[in-house]
């Protein structure tokens, strides 16, 4: 087994020596131009006049220089190092990494919405205003909320956002003891980031052996010192939080509000709505449930609805209809403020409007249909292989456990790093926190059943070679340009730059 | 067009294989009163149907381009090279995630260091992060980092920096106790000198001025970078990345942290999203600052590698004590600005600044001559200025909106005191008839 | 497996200390530094700065996580380990002797004997571990 990969160590070699990994400086040559831009005109002594010598810069930057076509052949030869949705299947639990329809990119880079000033007079820019505001009622009607602010730029801006909010409404009550938010052990990392920023204090509560909250913790944790619950549902396990209405009505009782983190919307569409739950404020992340693409990192953007209670906290503008008119209304004198420039990440909002507007509320709801048959689906194939401490139905993600494979020395990312070979994105691995080596997978809609078979296939034969050649594992990936970098040597020792490159040679 | 890989067929023997014999058993668990709603929304339609009912609505913009603009203010239109658009539409690129395995992401990180080190050369500055939301957000997190890095509670903002990014700032400490205030401009609608010495003292934490402000001025900063760091707080500069190709750079300035808006740098003006917000510091920051950072490395084998590094600060890590709560951020715009860099080249860019240069002072002296204009502030510009008019700037603009004109941006609602000010921007974009029709207008009227 | 040297106490948090007459040196056990794989980067409390007993000081990062370092003890710190700062292996190396964070003149030198002895400590990790 070695062997062979040895051999197809060697093979991957000498293709990689014509890809190599040369920064874009380390192939720049003074005389090199791309970009012929119109020289100015001006005489040597009017730009002296225009750019005074105590303002001028005076050392100056080292940017490359290269023609046009060793830029596209460069920047090209990147992506090829990358995976991607459009070209590999990724389980990536709590991301939703579903197929981003190329109509969402043809609306984005329409010039009769790329040409946009955002400061252009409201009479020019009716049409992006009736998009929003259209945008807005969809959403309104798939969460059961009562308005929403695009302004979030993603979600755990939302969250931000939602944290505000909930500070704003209890300080309008006079309530100021309130500066607690609780959140459960299996929640995301933004949850108490976000909590904490904003300066409340964080409460972690622990989940019962169901994997859902546990609502005698939730009750001791509970008092009139709680701003605001902070919740996913389903959960991060992929479990509905089956209690939640007894959830809501306890934490209202004690005068706390409910925050909805909408990662894992995509179970939800046309199943079930966090409003209808009793959720106070939403937020919802468009780079997962409705397609917008995740650019290696954002943009994405992160809606942000609330019941009627709290509108007047939202950031302005928002977008009202007054007759056939759209205008952006930033008449509010109670809003939190602004958590972002201009209105939002506008160019993701459209796109996300064109998905919803595309699929329809027919399509949106086999959007959670299909995605949670999947999810299932490879639930029920990979139990047994693999332990899954919770084997219920699942919804659209479920949380397997690398723990049987432990015991031959192999853990969850050397799982992670052999699927790439396979040419599998892994699965999300050590998130949740409460499930040991976890393995989060969430598989989407948009994936075939014979996908799915395939994913299955390679995660047993990943199994046998735990049992047979761990080594194999644990110095996966063999077959992708770099393998295993040294992630302790680039944190003791940061080399961000390429000058700080450079100065290491040196 | 179908998004749905699975048949019906499928659907069956799927549902057989879980053991179930329908759907609805599968989410048993929500409680029936919950369980299906009824939403009222129209079902979906063909891409066909979809791109007809989408123009329509969008043939009811008029764009920026399609008039001739005078508008910045935060916002910039730039030419961007064609190659752009290409490289970044690669699904490699736009449909990958973020870059936590990274064997599988090497083209995603090795261009976000290379966007790194091009906007450390650019700005100045040792390190720079993977990118936020816009320059209001970083703006604000600049400030939040430097009052949490020396302890103290007040933040000297320059009123002449962008009203957004004040607002935004506003917004992110108001759930602390830290405090804010504004540095006033003077006549020439620069940094009021005397003002801000009287009001720097040892609470004072961080100091944060805009150059190009606000205004288009740029700013001799000097004097305001040695007495912050006399008074042992951080100074913080934000503006037009461009400029800094021609003036002198935060580096240069000492600035200890340099952010702000690099949408000039290859994004188009897309109603004000999305953007991307650059954030650069000196070295001794590098533990502190948000957001994401690629390093350089080398794999097992010793070939080299690009990871993300220093994660230990970050939500997905640190939790409640994370230093920001950023994920996911703008990375696909850094890429945008990455590869417009590289595409213009350090002669593109160094030309492109000049030309902006060039075509405001040539236009803001043009309207200086013009009767019934006046232009208050004289210093150097990059690229916009303000002029100041003997009409009301509503009436003003409304008329060259008739004839196809967006004059700029009025500074009366953000600084009730210029009164009929409004901000011209000209970049590269704007050709000499441009300015000839303009001026002609304004004369006219 | 792990040593627990005898003349040390123990805080509950895997802190150690070792007093030497009126100044008390602290660090992490072997089996935090185990616990947290290679330290990346150490951020050290302040020369003169008070601790108090059982409040966050210092926090000691991973590649994947990031540690708070709880003081054992009362007192103001006199001496950090400067040596962390450009090699933060030693934690990893040596805890007990080159790893060593920093030291503190105790404020209320009683509180030292509020933390466990080697044995007590060991029994800790013991029933932690089947418990």
């Amino acid at each position: 087994m070695i062997t062979n990969l040895e051999k197809k160590e060697k093979v991957m070699e000498n293709q990689i020596a014509g890809k190599s990994s040369q920064l874009i400086f380390e192939k720049s040559k003074p005389g090199k131009r791309t970009h012929l831009t119109p020289n100015t005109k001006s005489e040597p002594a009017e730009l002296r006049r225009w750019i005074p010598s105590a303002l001028e810069r005076k050392r100056e930057p080292h940017l490359p220089e290269l023609s046009e076509p060793e830029v596209v052949r460069h920047f090209l030869n990147l992506s090829q190092k990358n995976y991607s949705v459009d070209t590999n299947f990724y389980p990536l639990g709590s991301c939703t990494m579903k197929y981003n329809p190329k109509i969402n990119e043809d609306m984005a880079a329409h010039p009769k919405f790329a040409h946009l000033h955002p400061y252009q007079p409201e009479e020019s820019v009716q049409g992006i205003l009736r998009i929003f505001y259209e945008l807005e009622q969809w959403l309104l009607a798939l969460t059961g909320m009562d308005r929403f602010s695009l302004q979030p730029a993603a979600g755990a801006q939302g969250e931000l956002l939602g944290m505000m909010i909930a500070r704003a409404f209890h300080r309008a009550n006079n309530d100021t003891k309130r500066r607690k938010v609780i959140v459960p052990d299996s929640s995301h990392g933004t949850n108490p980031a976000s909590a904490a920023l904003y300066g409340f204090e964080v409460v972690t509560i622990k989940s019962n052996e169901r994997g859902r909250v546990d609502l005698n913790e939730l009750a001791r944790a509970t008092n009139d010192e709680t701003a605001c619950l902070m919740l996913t549902n389903p959960n991060t396990l992929g479990l509905f939080e089956d209690e939640i209405l007894e959830i809501q009505k306890m934490l209202h009782q004690k005068g706390s509000l409910l925050y909805y983190d909408g990662a894992n919307m995509n179970a939800l569409l046309g199943v079930a709505r966090p409003g209808d739950m009793g959720f106070d404020i939403v937020h919802l992340n468009l780079h997962k449930t409705f397609s917008t693409p995740h650019g290696g990192g954002g943009p994405g953007a992160g809606p942000v609805g609330v019941k009627k209670r709290l509108e007047k906290f939202l950031p302005a503008p928002l977008v009202d209809k007054k007759g056939d008119k759209y205008v952006l209304n930033g008449e509010l004198p109670d809003s939190v403020g602004k958590v972002k420039s201009f209105y939002g990440n506008s160019g993701i909002l459209l796109r996300a409007y064109t998905y919803m507007r595309k699929l329809g509320i027919d399509g949106l709801c086999q959007v959670s249909r299909d995605a949670i048959i999947n999810a299932n689906y490879l639930r029920k194939k990979l139990n047994g292989t693999f332990v899954v401490p919770y084997p219920e139905y699942c919804m659209h993600e479920f949380v397997a456990s690398a723990e049987a494979q432990n015991s031959f020395g192999v853990h969850a990312t050397d799982i992670a790093k052999r699927l790439l070979d396979f040419g599998f994105y892994a699965p999300t691995v050590y998130f949740p926190l409460i499930v040991k080596e976890a393995i989060m997978v969430e598989p989407t809609e948009t994936e075939s059943r014979e996908t799915l078979d395939q994913f299955v296939k390679v995660m047993e034969k990943i199994d046998k070679e735990a049992k047979e050649s761990p080594e194999t594992l644990r110095l996966a990936p063999h077959t992708l340009p770099v393998s295993r970098p040294d992630e302790v040597g680039a944190a003791r020792n940061p080399i961000l730059t390429y000058r700080d490159f450079i100065s290491q040679k040196s | 067009m179908s998004y749905f890989p699975l048949t019906e067929e499928d659907r069956k023997q799927m549902l057989s294989e879980i053991g179930v014999k329908s759907f609805d058993e599968l989410i048993g668990k929500v409680p029936a009163g919950l369980r299906k709603p009824a939403i009222d929304l129209p079902p979906g339609v063909s891409e066909f149907e979809l791109k007809q009912y989408l123009e329509n609505i969008l043939s009811q913009n008029q764009t920026a381009r399609e008039m001739l603009s005078f508008l910045g203010a935060g916002s910039y239109d730039h030419y961007i090279p064609s190659a752009v658009r290409h490289i970044i539409s690669r699904g490699e690129f736009y449909t990958a995630y973020t870059p936590y395995q990274p064997e599988a992401s090497q083209g995603t990180l090795q261009t976000i260091f290379e966007y790194q080190s091009m906007m450390a050369e650019i700005t100045g500055l040792d390190v720079v992060n993977a990118s936020h939301y816009d320059g209001a957000t970083a703006f604000a997190e600049a400030c939040l980092l430097a009052l949490n890095f020396n302890q103290r509670q007040k933040v000297l903002v320059a009123r002449s920096v962008h009203p957004e990014y004040r607002r935004v700032m506003k917004t992110y400490l108001s759930g602390t106790d830290f405090q804010i205030e504004e540095i006033p401009f003077n006549a020439s609608g620069s940094l009021d000198m005397d003002a801000f010495r009287k009001m720097l003292d040892m609470n004072v934490g961080c100091v944060a001025a805009g150059s190009p402000n606000f205004f288009g001025l740029v700013e001799d900063l000097d004097e305001v970078s040695d007495l912050t760091h006399k008074h042992g707080a951080l100074f913080v500069t934000t503006g037009h990345p461009l400029s800094y190709v021609a003036f002198r750079s935060p580096g240069e300035w000492k600035a200890d942290i340099a952010c702000g808006e690099a949408q000039p740098l290859g994004i188009p003006l897309s109603f004000g999203g999305p953007y991307v917000g650059y954030f650069a510091t000196t070295r001794s920051l590098v533990r502190r600052i948000p957001g994401r950072l690629a390093g350089m490395t080398k794999d097992r084998n010793g070939r080299r590698a690009f990871v993300l590094t220093l994660q230990a600060r970050e939500q997905h890590i640190r939790r409640e004590k994370a230093s920001s709560n950023i994920c996911t951020n703008q990375a696909l715009c850094a890429l945008a600005v990455c590869v417009y860099i590289a595409t213009m080249g350090k002669e593109g860019l160094k030309n492109t600044a000049l030309l902006n240069v060039e075509r405001a002072n040539s236009l803001r002296e043009r309207i200086e001559k013009l009767s019934g204009y006046q232009v208050p502030f004289k210093g150097a510009i990059f690229n916009e200025f303000v002029v100041k008019s003997k009409r009301t700037v509503a009436l003003l603009f409304e008329k060259l909106y008739k004839k196809g004109v967006l004059a700029g941006y009025s500074l009366e609602k953000d600084y009730p005191e210029l009164k009929n000010h409004f901000l011209v921007t000209a970049t590269e974009t704007k050709t000499e008839e441009d300015l000839d029709h303009f001026v002609k207008l304004l004369g006219k009227i | 497996m792990f040593s627990f040297p005898r003349n040390l106490k123990y805080a509950k948090t895997h802190e150690w200390a070792r007093r030497e007459d009126k100044r008390v040196v602290v660090g992490i056990t072997e089996y935090a530094q185990k616990e947290l794989s290679d330290v990346v980067f150490v951020e050290l409390p302040q020369i003169g700065q008070e601790v108090k007993k059982g409040r966050p000081c210092a926090v000691v990062e991973s590649v994947k996580a990031a540690f708070d370092i709880y003081a054992p003890i009362s007192g103001k710190v006199v001496e950090v380990n400067k040596q962390l700062e450009t090699n933060p292996a030693h934690i990893n190396t040596s805890p007990y002797e080159s790893g060593w964070f920093f030291v503190l003149e105790p404020s209320d030198v009683n509180e030292l004997s509020e933390l466990y002895d080697s044995e007590k400590y060991e029994t800790l990790l013991q029933e932690s571990a089947n418990g």
